[in-house]
């Protein structure tokens, strides 16, 4: 059957599942749609957008061909590149998946290649975003639940789960990703990502001030006045996370 | 407050703050794990990364060295921690991820074993009671029992030991109750503690490890007359004799009045740590032997010019470079080019041959590099035109403002008659002038 070419965008539901039945119809029909985007991202097109129903059976097959005909590091590069903040994020994925097919394993080695190279930066943003968070994200107590606020731009979640929850396995905390509005939410023992609108905490526990307090004056010590550097500072730590790190939030340069 | 102030006040002079070389997770009960990569959780406004509760068990010190201000001699306000208080505020600051784990070191309290007892039992308190599972990084007391030194090494990740100056004369100068012997003993038991600890893990899996972290230094650099080649040269050996996972430089704050050290007013050769820790990279990552870098006759970095863009203007002979076909080793000497893009350019050429487009596209910044590489048998267009460019590009802006290029790109079709020739700067730069 010959390639159809370029046809109308695709409308999904936003889920991965649903992302790899878009795959699945544009393979298998062996067109291109103009775009692909997630049912609530405004669109202004000329023809309607394609509902593409998730179909989790689909999903099934075209998540279990990637290792088998590409590799699992195709594999978890779609996985992170869907969490990504790329606006096209879902026809690069499918343009990378169209090219692991045919090239099969070395697909991932081909940086040459304009949209591999793209996906590659995406997945390596989510990656960076994810390991900075590790060390910047700050937890309140407040009656014994620790809370945290952050305003990524890629969805980190998912990849930050494990990490906390093997690092505080007998504390209960939440992580609340004001961005995309949810919340990773860990008891011991157990943790879940949970759709969140403007979680209102409970009041800090007193000695939570006094830790605070400790920080900051640790924090100010630390630092050698004759080797001041703000821009050195700036460049590891960008300023878009200072307002939720306690020692920063007050800091104006 | 007061004390947490004066202890990590007194301990931020000493560079390291990593938490990298071991991966670890939580135990049944515990808390904490640790990374292989490591973690940075903020940035002070020097720019230094701040990964470890870094403070002192005690500022109370008994020995009198002439570059700190720990010395017994100085006035300065003295406080001790207790154990347990140590303790609890690492465990407090972790659960709030302020930290990646503890980094104990402290002065002299009363003598070397007392010392290294007191820092053993927070680090015990820690790992036993609190089954924290985090990073723990401690100083090794010079002249302490050897047996207390290897109980502390059974409870860190990482150990180190501060050679302090670079050669023994300075130290016999600046630190009188300190001697090359008394540094270099616990570096030696620690090195063997983690080698033997090695066999014993193969033989049994669960034998407890002994700073499975390895160990590192750091040395003063700045406050006594020895070249950038001698501190190449000892921190090569070091590598290779003591097997160190790091050596640190730390450019000397002068903090106390004496008449054996540079003036008060002195800055700190922050330059020249750079350079130090750029060489040091090249040792540790690039395949580069000291005396490749610096030698008898050049015995100091230049300046203008990062060590490896200094070693590649020497050896011109051995470049342009293929990128489709030069081994790995080869394509880490380009200027511009460092591991990862290495990594990537090998990666990517076994899938089809690389251009300049490509280049820029795996992420290899080309400003440098498309001097010293060809692509498919060709120059860069920029690097054809314009050879002259060449001395410029590799110049850091600051340098370049230092010898006297006009700022941003422009060419002008009148040379400035003020200007050196171009030709001046690279003799200059290649120190034949």
């Amino acid at each position: 059957m010959p390639d159809r070419g370029i046809v109308e965008a695709y409308c999904y539901d936003g889920s991965f599942d649903g992302l790899l039945c878009c795959i699945f119809e544009a393979i298998a029909k062996k067109e291109r749609p103009a775009d692909i985007f997630s049912f609530d991202r405004e669109q202004l097109s000329l023809c309607p957008p394609r509902q593409i129903e998730t179909d989790p059976e689909k999903a099934g097959r075209v998540l279990r061909s990637i290792p088998k005909k590409i590799s699992e590091e195709a594999l978890s590069w779609v996985k992170e590149g869907f969490l990504s903040c790329h606006p096209r994020k879902e026809s690069l994925i499918l343009e990378f998946l169209r090219k692991g097919y045919k090239a099969g394993a070395s697909v991932t080695r081909m940086l040459q290649d304009e949209t591999v190279a793209e996906l590659f930066k995406a997945v390596q943003f989510v990656g960076n975003e994810t390991h900075l968070l590790k060390g910047f994200i700050r937890f309140s107590d407040r009656n014994g639940v620790l809370t945290s606020v952050i305003d990524p731009k890629n969805v980190v979640l998912p990849l930050l789960a494990q990490h906390f929850a093997e690092r505080l396995p007998g504390e209960a905390f939440l992580i609340y990703d004001r961005t995309h509005g949810m919340a990773l939410v860990h008891r011991p023992g157990d943790f879940r990502i949970i759709p969140a609108e403007d979680i209102e905490f409970p009041a800090e526990s007193p000695e939570e001030a006094e830790y605070q307090a400790l920080w900051r004056q640790f924090y100010k010590t630390i630092a050698i006045e004759g080797r001041y550097n703000p821009r050195c500072r700036m460049s590891h730590c960008p300023k878009r996370y200072w307002q939720n790190m306690t020692e920063l939030s007050a800091i104006r340069s | 407050m007061e004390k947490l102030r004066i202890l990590s006040d007194a301990a931020k002079y000493d560079a390291a703050c990593t938490s990298s070389g071991v991966d670890r997770k939580s135990g049944p009960g515990g808390i904490g794990n640790s990374t292989a990569c490591g973690i940075c959780h903020s940035f002070a406004a020097d720019g230094r990364c701040i990964s470890l509760l870094k403070v002192l068990l005690s500022n109370a010190c008994a020995y009198n060295c002439q570059y700190c201000v720990n010395r017994c001699t100085n006035d300065t306000p003295r406080a001790t921690f207790t154990p347990r208080e140590l303790a609890d505020l690492t465990i407090q600051f972790y659960r709030c991820n302020y930290i990646e784990g503890l980094f104990l070191s402290s002065g002299i309290l009363k003598n070397p074993d007392y010392t290294c007892e007191q820092m053993t039992e927070a680090l015990r308190i820690l790992r036993q009671e609190y089954k924290f599972y985090g990073y723990i990084h401690v100083k090794a007391i010079p002249g302490a029992d050897p047996v207390l030194i290897a109980r502390m090494g059974m409870l860190a990740d990482r150990m180190s030991v501060n050679i302090e100056l670079p050669s023994e004369r300075s130290l016999n100068s600046l630190a009188p109750n300190k001697s090359k012997q008394a540094i270099l003993k616990p570096m030696t038991q620690i090195r063997d503690g983690i080698t033997e600890n090695q066999t014993d893990i193969v033989r049994y899996r669960h034998a407890p490890k002994f700073a499975p972290a390895g160990q590192s230094t750091q040395m003063i650099i700045g406050a006594t007359p020895e070249s950038d080649y001698q501190i190449l040269r000892l921190s090569e050996a070091l590598y290779r004799k003591y097997s160190l996972k790091r050596v640190f430089f730390s450019a000397y704050m002068p903090v106390v009045e004496s008449s054996l050290l540079p003036s008060l007013d002195t800055k700190p050769p922050l330059l020249r740590e750079h350079r130090l820790y750029q060489a040091d990279w090249l040792l540790r990552f690039y395949g580069f032997t000291a005396n490749e870098i610096l030698d008898e006759k050049t015995p100091n970095f230049n300046p203008f010019l990062d060590p490896k863009c200094n070693w590649a203007v020497h050896h011109m002979e051995l470049f342009p470079v293929e990128v489709n076909a030069a081994p790995y080793e080869m394509l880490l000497r380009v200027p511009g080019i460092g591991v990862r893009s290495a990594n990537r350019i090998i990666a990517a050429r076994r899938t089809g041959s690389l251009d300049f487009d490509a280049l820029k596209r795996i992420g290899v910044v080309l400003k440098r590099a498309q001097y010293f590489i060809l692509c498919r048998g060709k120059q860069a267009d920029a690097a054809r035109l314009k050879s002259d460019n060449m001395i410029r590009a590799v110049l850091s802006d600051k340098a370049a403002k230092m010898l006297g290029y006009p700022q941003g790109e422009q060419l002008s079709l009148f040379s400035d008659p003020n200007l050196l020739t171009k030709e001046d700067i690279r003799k200059c730069l290649t120190g034949e002038l």
